[in-house]
């Protein structure tokens, strides 16, 4: 096994399967020639040409859109959106075309193309360049919606969502891209829709995905010399939803806190916690509370900014709040 | 009469039937100036005819359908369009594209889908073409490559794109005709189409229905250019307009724009001047438009009448003939109405299918299926 970045794990795992199936293009702003904005694809055009690694007019909604068509035209698109900002220009496509395109032909259509955006807040970008809006797209029945947090669960989820037959949106934090992590030389996927227990634990439940699996692991090391014991879930797909796992664990400890990069009122944090309320209820000996970032625009200034998100000492202020 | 634009560089514009006309933005739309060279009418075109008057009696039995609330939602008719689309669409090949606008159902006659499984879609019914789940705007017909009415105006533009890119990938030399109105061309996306068409070369025929109006705003109340040929001609397209009125005159321009595209030329813009005579949708009071001006314009130019003419001057129908070509027409639209009528709606458990592909239902927990119907 190597140590790997995560943003190399993406590459050689595209790299790998662009080589093995023609169907597999790309398309999206800058992708080619310059390499890519968080150089993913870096070298992909000189190995696969400017047919199969297209650099496309700064036009988000036909991108997404001659994506979707040309998946249900049988090809195997990949469309990256620079950053999940401007994936707001190709909304539309994505909620009343790929997400519900089977749906509304009865069956007869379908769209299987994979979305990658980057997403996340955190480098005094400001407003408009640092939403987290996978949690929009988790809304939606007919798209796949997944956040790996690490670089073996890029490449194997990668790998997976590039074999599905629906459309899957796949979601890399940008903060995410430099981190290292042990990835096996040999091809293999996870299955979506699989949450995973990154460190167990009996006091309390940490439900996190994305940058917030880092953020809980730290939390869970400085709970741990106050004597609290955390569990670690890993959400990693946020739809599909693997809700048994992260109730199984609620019933162990009967205390869930979630955290998400997404701001508190509306997201997706609280849809997790309702969920954990409908189904672990009585296990539950305290709320389910959420740490997410601060309802507010991304301020610019560095110190608003580091304020307004969520980190490790907010996680180990609430669970304490909760003990 | 094709007018031609810069871009397109076939260069025999002025022979035949077409000739290069100047700029006359209404032109075009009166069909029966008398003046036009036609070819002589062939035995097919008394099947079009059929398929044209089939396109108006199903309308006719849809507002019916509608006006007894058996069909729900918003409702689009084509009345008076039927020449622009069967002009178009009846000369395109077995494995060409199709998608449209909500306005679809000529359309979707047009490519051969069955009619009785397009009214019982409208009334949704588990034997309707989308099985009940897609209704009047959204038809789709997958295995004649029909994919799909779409409702959000110029929404289906960058589809058209993607079913054109894949065309190409895949070394197909067909054809992906892309349909919309008038008023699809001032969203973004119609730009960011035709841009992209043009300059990756696409196979696709972006046929724009002029009818004058987008829902009650005539165009020149949203755009300062209004000849929509001119304005795709601004992307390097090769565009031109046509009588969509007028039968023969449609697939001459038809046919200029699939040989365009099918030699790998790329794109093509074709801007069909026509007129609906019924209503936005049912539910239009038109208020934007005299009862006037309608039966003037569809005095003017009926495109059944039109065709109707020329077979019978030609000696290919007689009044006898068409009187029982309508009347057979009518049987089978009533036949359709009743199919639909018969037919069971979807299972409740229909509700959770066709969302995803390789897992049952959402993806995420809920109550399964519970329908809210009591105990
Ligand atoms: C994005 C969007 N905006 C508004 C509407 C509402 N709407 C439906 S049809 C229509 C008019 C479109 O007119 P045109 O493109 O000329 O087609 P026509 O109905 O004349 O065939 C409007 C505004 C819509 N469906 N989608
Ligand atoms: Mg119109």
């Amino acid at each position: 096994m190597a140590e790997i970045t995560f943003r190399e794990a993406l590459r050689s795992t595209l790299i790998d399967q662009f080589r093995k199936d023609e169907r597999y293009f790309m398309m999206g702003e800058d992708i080619g020639a310059y390499g890519g904005s968080y150089a993913v694809t870096r070298g992909m055009l000189e190995e696969f040409g400017d047919r199969r690694i297209m650099d496309t007019p700064i036009a988000e909604s036909v991108i997404m859109g001659a994506g979707i068509g040309a998946a249900m035209a049988g090809l195997r698109p990949i469309v990256e959106v620079m950053t999940i900002n401007f994936s707001l220009l190709a909304l539309d496509q994505v909620v009343n075309v790929a997400s519900c395109v089977r749906y509304m032909s009865g069956g007869q259509v379908q769209a299987p193309l994979l979305i990658r955006m980057a997403t996340g807040g955190g480098r005094q970008l400001a407003a408009t360049h640092s939403h987290s809006l996978e949690g929009w797209y988790a809304h939606l029945p007919g798209l796949k919606v997944v956040t790996p947090s690490n670089p073996y669960d890029a490449a194997g989820m990668l790998r997976a969502a590039m074999r599905e037959d629906d459309p899957v949106l796949f979601v890399e934090h940008a903060a995410l891209y430099p981190g290292k992590g042990e990835v096996p030389e040999e091809p293999y996927e996870v299955p979506l829709g699989k949450a995973n227990v990154v460190r167990e634990g009996k006091d309390v439940t940490v439900v996190c995905w994305s940058r917030g699996v880092g953020l809980g692991q730290e939390a869970a090391t400085q709970l741990e010399r106050d004597g609290i014991s955390a569990e670690i879930i890993d959400v990693r797909s946020m739809r599909p939803f693997d809700l048994d796992t992260i109730v199984t664990s609620v019933k162990k400890t009967g205390r869930a806190v979630v955290v998400e990069d997404d701001w508190r009122f509306g997201g997706f944090a609280g849809e997790v916690a309702a969920l954990i309320s409908e189904h672990a209820f009585d296990y539950l000996d305290a709320p389910v509370r959420r740490v997410a970032a601060e309802d507010v625009p991304a301020p610019y200034n560095r110190l608003l900014e580091q304020a307004s998100m969520p980190n490790e000492t907010k996680i180990v202020n609430t669970v304490k709040a909760m003990i | 009469m094709v007018m031609v634009r810069p871009g397109d560089g076939d260069g025999d514009e002025s022979k035949g039937d077409t000739m290069v006309r100047a700029k006359q933005p209404r032109e075009g739309s009166t069909a029966r100036s008398g003046k036009r060279a036609y070819p002589p009418v062939a035995l097919h075109d008394v099947d079009d005819l059929r398929m044209m008057l089939l396109m108006r009696r199903f309308e006719d039995a849809a507002a019916e359908g509608y006006s007894k609330a058996k069909i729900g939602g918003f409702l689009h008719l084509d009345n008076g369009q039927e020449a622009a689309a069967l002009g178009t669409i009846g000369l395109l090949r077995d494995d060409d594209y199709i998608v449209t606008h909500y306005r679809d159902h000529g359309h979707a006659l047009a490519r051969g889908v069955e009619p009785e499984r397009i009214m019982a879609e409208l009334y949704g019914k588990a034997t309707g073409v989308c099985a009940g789940k897609g209704g009047s705007m959204h038809l789709f017909d997958a295995k004649r490559n029909f994919m799909g009415g779409y409702a959000i105006v110029t929404g289906h533009l960058p589809i058209a794109c993607g079913l054109g890119l894949a065309m190409k990938y895949q070394g197909r030399d067909s054809v992906v005709l892309c349909i919309f109105g008038d008023g699809a061309v001032n969203e973004g996306e119609w730009h960011e189409s035709l841009n992209l068409a043009a300059v990756w070369k696409l196979p696709v025929l972006f046929l724009c229905l002029n009818n004058e109006y987008a829902m009650g705003t005539a165009i020149a109340t949203t755009s300062a250019v209004t000849n929509i040929a001119d304005r795709s001609a601004a992307y390097g397209i090769a565009t031109a307009r046509c009588d969509g009125m007028d039968l023969w005159d449609t697939r001459a321009a038809m046919d200029k724009a699939t040989v365009h595209i099918r030699s790998g030329k790329g794109p093509y813009a074709l801007e069909a001047m026509t007129y609906r005579f019924r209503g936005h949708s049912m539910a239009d009071p038109e208020f934007y438009r005299t009862k006037q001006e309608v039966s003037e314009r569809r005095e003017a130019a009926d495109p059944i009448e039109l065709v109707r003419g020329r077979l019978e001057e030609a000696g290919l129908i007689d009044a006898a003939a068409y009187d029982r070509m309508v009347a057979e027409v009518n049987q089978q639209v009533e036949e359709c109405v009743r199919f639909a009528e018969e037919s069971p709606d979807p299972e409740p458990g229909e509700l959770y299918t066709d969302i995803y592909a390789g897992i049952a239902g959402t993806g995420v927990p809920g109550p399964a299926i519970d329908l809210g119907r009591g105990a």
